[in-house]
């Protein structure tokens, strides 16, 4: 299964650290669907800035936390 | 798998089986009738009719399997039928593409009025484009749904 985004992000380790939260209760929490979490978490979408914002504050933690961007070429 | 992806799949089965179907019926008549005397019309509205019909019940199936597959899993149902920004985005995706390859098969419908052949093979072309389109565009929002994008 490819990895179109060069987005990465540490989704599953704050889930671990949140006392293992689950896919399904992030989706709950974020207000979309557990497949949409997964896909995030495995790379195989980028969320818009919105749902950004909503999964790190689920977190409580910043952006830069939660999602990250290779430096380097654009 | 996501509820939207299975409706996509029930799209995807229905916009092939049935005009398979319907080109088979009336295309193995050519061999007895000639283009103009052909009679397609109730086939086709057939067709078309069955294609909602198909599309409807497998939708509903569909509805009903990831129902009983979210309580099996002890799953919440709404975390399974929501329609959030990735599926209104694949679904914009797979839309633009698909519309985008029926426009494509609408100027080969335009040619063949123009150069007026039978209205037999008009109606098959605009058909025939109208589920290409469907059949891209079920494809493309399966491959996003799978691969990412």
């Amino acid at each position: 299964m490819g990895r179109p985004t060069r987005v990465t992000n540490r989704i599953r380790a704050l889930r671990f650290d949140a006392g293992e939260m689950t896919q399904a209760e992030l989706a709950d929490r974020v207000g979309v669907t557990r497949q949409t979490v997964i896909a995030i978490e495995q790379g195989r979408y980028s969320p818009s800035l919105k749902m950004a914002f909503q999964i790190a504050r689920v977190f409580d933690v910043p952006l830069d936390d939660v999602f990250q961007y290779p430096k380097g070429k654009s | 798998m996501p509820f939207e992806e299975k409706v996509t799949w029930v799209n995807l089965v229905v916009a092939v089986v049935v005009p398979v179907a319907y080109f088979v019926i009336v295309l193995g008549r050519l061999g007895d009738v000639s283009a103009a005397d052909i009679s397609y019309q109730r086939p086709l509205l057939i067709a078309i009719g069955a294609s909602i019909v198909l599309t409807i019940v497998g939708s509903v199936l569909a509805g009903i399997g990831s129902g009983i597959s979210a309580e099996l899993h002890g799953r919440s149902a709404s975390g399974e039928f929501g329609n959030d920004e990735r599926d209104k985005q694949i679904s914009r995706r797979g839309d633009l593409i698909g519309f985008s390859v029926s426009s494509v098969g609408m100027v080969g419908v335009l040619a063949l009025t123009m150069l007026e052949y039978e209205y037999f093979w008009i109606a098959s072309a605009l058909y025939l484009s109208f589920v290409v389109g469907m059949v891209v565009g079920s494809a493309v929002k399966i491959a996003s749904y799978r691969r990412g994008f």
